[in-house]
């Protein structure tokens, strides 16, 4: 099959190494049934979900055992049936403390009766009940609960619809196992979305170091108003906006939203989880995790229960304990790391990247000798390197004056600098007390 | 068996494998065709002579460093690479003293009283020669020396090459045309007078291809710099052929002899000194362009490009803030 690949889809990016090869040609498999889980109320952007079991409580597999509060908020489910035995703190990466329901396990997996539906005898409005009810949330990443997005103001006009299918993280590989291997609950689900967003264009964006998952949709969408765009590797060719202005040329307005070009973007773990939830009557309950790293004995594509514990994974994954250096939730460039593996496995978390010791250097950092490399590789166009010491410097106003509000956390700054500069994490910081300045004026 | 202390600390959690010393370490290795294309003329001397500045320029900075409590950063090449440098631009014959005295001052006062490394404002190979020419005058231009062996150019034939640079050659004479032709294949080689580092363009070319492979440095500066000073000297030709066949000889020789392929390539180019914005960088070029053409056609010196790079060093950070590229997202400049 001829494929064109479509280039130089954005100004700058990074090409690191790409470590797919521990798992790309790995199929999935299903993660054994975990004994407890821990099932976090807050695993999404906007407020925390509101327990509405106690302890005590016998819950089935798909239960739901915590609503969603306010709009942007989202249902939780129980993802193992069993006996709701505890709350317990934990402590996210970023920093808060949220709780979470403890479910131990009665080993039998007893699901909820699921009411399987035609979705095109559905309104669009139902649908998007449906997939508020079913907790779903944006899975790339970013946690952004769905229903949120498939709701834009009437006055936003959406005449496309795009399917990030990217993955240019290095390691991760689980939408790229799911696209191979799940392709036609994706489509469905893309049809679904096409449904309620009255769009009849919908693209699906790859890139092309996924040749497979790229021919094997082209094949399943031949007679859909689907379009699969192969994308020139290079990071972060995933980020929503460089994404959008790859597929159509069309820029993001700063501190705008997709919507205001005219584009709702979602992963595709997503769109699956869109047809789990609305074809099935599914609620997010499982993931596809990639678990991956030099020191990781079997890499795998996983597909596994929400609150699985990182350490169970580990185990059973096998990994040379006294090599760990750094424990990530995510890909190698915007992940989070944790602190401890005592941590549960959340929606959004689409890969546990152990790294060692000796890939895990401190590296000495020097001064800044304006080699120009941030500039260069900015796929935002600004100047990382000014944003940052105009940070250190405390001229708070110059740092937003050179759009460090535009900053879109990619990394690639901190990647390329040769000085070994944390350029990205200045950066964030300068836009927090940014947005802590302009809260205090406001007040 | 569970994990250990983890480390935790914000992504990237992978860092691209080029740092500081590496980059600084690609110059160097950058600079040596060049060193071994002047010991192939003039004999062992250049490469004594480099010695001792590359000794004198580490020596400094480890003392300043051990004097004033600062970090000892000797291994990043960099003082390695003003040494070199400041040897590049003094002519091979000079007194040893000169490169010693040269090299000091250009990492004490080009470099190292500004914090070091990331903070000087100007090139400390050029500050350290700005301040020869200004106090040894003498030594530093009139001692020029022949290429001795190796290649007998037909600049020899011309009177007075064989005692000055072709550039000084070139501004108090009226050269033909065949002259200036003539000219060329030795310039490109190497076989002419001038100063240690800046004869042989083969030589230079070929350290310049080492830092574009090593992707160290862009064609934004070395070649609007050079194409502004191939297009001035094509524009007011002293031997009138613009539009004859041989048009391009004058701004082939503009290109070939004296200091800009060194300087273009290896000074104009220093990361520290040069902007960081693309449009900057163009900016830069054509302003060192038009700086140097018009030294060494209006100005005291027969050669323009220490004076220029040092002049346009100094425009750099007025340059980054002029050329401030438009947001992604962005209608306007901010």
């Amino acid at each position: 099959m001829e494929v064109i690949i479509k280039k130089n889809n954005f100004k700058g990016g990074v090409h690191p190494p790409e470590y797919k090869y521990f798992t790309e040609h790995k199929s999935i498999e299903n993660f054994p049934l975990p004994e407890k889980v821990y099932l976090l109320l807050q695993q999404h952007i906007g407020a925390p979900a509101k327990p509405i079991v106690k302890v005590g409580d016998k819950v089935r597999t798909g239960e739901l055992i915590a609503e969603a509060s306010g709009f942007i908020s989202a249902n939780i489910h129980a993802s193992i049936s069993g006996e709701v035995t505890g709350f317990k703190e934990f402590i996210v990466p970023f920093g808060a403390k949220v709780q979470a329901i403890e479910i131990t396990s009665d080993g039998e997996d007893n699901w909820v009766e699921l009411d399987k539906r035609e979705w095109q005898r559905l309104s669009p409005k139902e649908i998007i009940e449906l997939v508020k009810e079913k907790g779903i949330v944006g899975m790339g990443g970013a946690t952004f609960p769905t229903h949120v997005k498939l709701s834009p103001p009437p006055e936003k006009k959406i005449d496309t619809l795009i399917i990030n299918g990217v993955e240019c993280e290095p390691y991760l590989t689980a939408d790229h196992r799911l696209m191979l291997e799940e392709a036609d609950k994706i489509i469905d689900g893309i049809k679904i979305l096409m449904y309620v967003l009255g769009v009849d264009k919908a693209y699906i964006g790859v890139e092309a170091n996924k040749m497979d998952a790229i021919e094997h949709l082209i094949e399943k969408t031949a007679n859909d108003p689907i379009e699969v765009v192969a994308l020139e590797v290079k990071y972060p060719q995933g980020a929503e906006k460089q994404l959008i202005y790859a597929i159509t040329k069309r820029e993001v307005p700063s501190g705008g939203l997709p919507a205001d070009v005219g584009v709702v973007v979602q992963n595709v773990a997503t769109a699956k989880a869109i047809y789990d939830a609305v074809v099935e009557d599914i609620p997010l309950i499982e993931r596809i995790t990639t678990v991956t790293g030099s020191i990781v004995k079997n890499p795998t594509n996983y597909r596994i229960r929400v609150g699985t514990l990182i350490s169970s994974i580990l185990d059973t994954v096998g990994v040379e304990y006294e090599n760990i250096a750094k424990l990530i939730m995510g890909g190698p460039m915007m992940g989070l790391t944790l602190y401890t593996d005592n941590f549960p496995l959340l929606k959004a978390n689409n890969g546990i990247l152990v790294l060692s010791k000796d890939e895990v250097k401190r590296e000495e950092e020097y001064p800044c000798i304006s080699c120009g490399r941030c500039v260069d590789v900015c796929p935002m166009n600004l100047l990382p390197t000014m944003i940052a010491s105009s940070y250190r410097k405390k001229e708070i106003k110059l740092a937003e004056k050179l759009g460090a509000l535009d900053c879109i956390e990619c990394g690639s700054c901190s990647y390329i600098c040769p000085a070994k500069i944390p350029l990205a994490q200045q950066i964030k910081l300068a836009k927090k007390r940014i947005i802590t300045l302009k809260k205090k004026a406001k007040s | 068996m569970g994990v250990g202390k983890l480390v935790v600390g914000p992504g990237p959690h992978i860092r691209d494998r080029d740092d500081v010393k590496t980059i600084m370490w690609w110059v160097v290795i950058s600079l040596m065709p060049a060193l071994i294309a002047s010991v192939l003329f003039w004999g062992i001397r250049p490469l004594i002579m480099t010695l001792i500045s590359v000794v004198v320029a580490v020596g400094s900075e480890y003392l300043f460093s051990k004097l004033f409590n600062l970090p000892i950063r000797i291994d990043d090449g960099s003082a390695v690479i003003t040494g070199i440098l400041l040897a590049f631009n003094v002519t091979p014959n000079a007194p040893w003293w000169i490169f010693a005295v040269g090299s000091f001052f250009a990492i004490v006062f080009g470099k190292m009283v500004f914090g070091g490394l990331g903070y000087n404002p100007v090139n400390p190979a050029l500050a350290g020669r700005a301040f020869l020419m200004a106090s040894w005058p003498v030594i530093m231009t009139a001692d020029w020396i022949p290429a001795n062996f190796l290649f007998k150019g037909p600049m020899g034939g011309i009177d007075g090459f064989t005692s000055a640079t072709p550039l000084n050659v070139y501004k108090y004479n009226q050269l033909t045309i065949d002259q200036l032709k003539e000219a060329l294949m030795p310039l490109f080689i190497g076989n002419v007078g001038g100063v240690l580092g800046e004869t042989s363009a083969i030589a230079l070319l070929i350290g310049a291809a080492i830092l574009f492979y090593k992707k160290i440095i862009s064609w934004r500066i070395p070649f609007t710099y050079i194409g502004t000073v191939f297009i001035l000297a094509w524009i007011f030709q002293k031997s009138g052929a613009q539009f004859t066949k041989d048009f391009w000889v004058e701004p082939m020789f503009h290109v070939l002899a004296g200091g800009l392929i060194l300087g273009a390539f290896f000074m104009a180019t220093d990361m520290v000194t040069s902007p960081i914005t693309p449009k900057g960088q163009i900016i830069f070029g054509v302003g060192l362009g038009v700086l140097t053409y018009l030294i060494r056609r209006l100005g005291g010196y027969p050669e323009g490009v220490s004076y220029s790079i040092l002049l346009m060093n100094l425009t750099v950070p007025f340059l980054n803030k002029l050329t401030i590229p438009r947001i992604f997202g962005h209608k306007d400049k901010k």
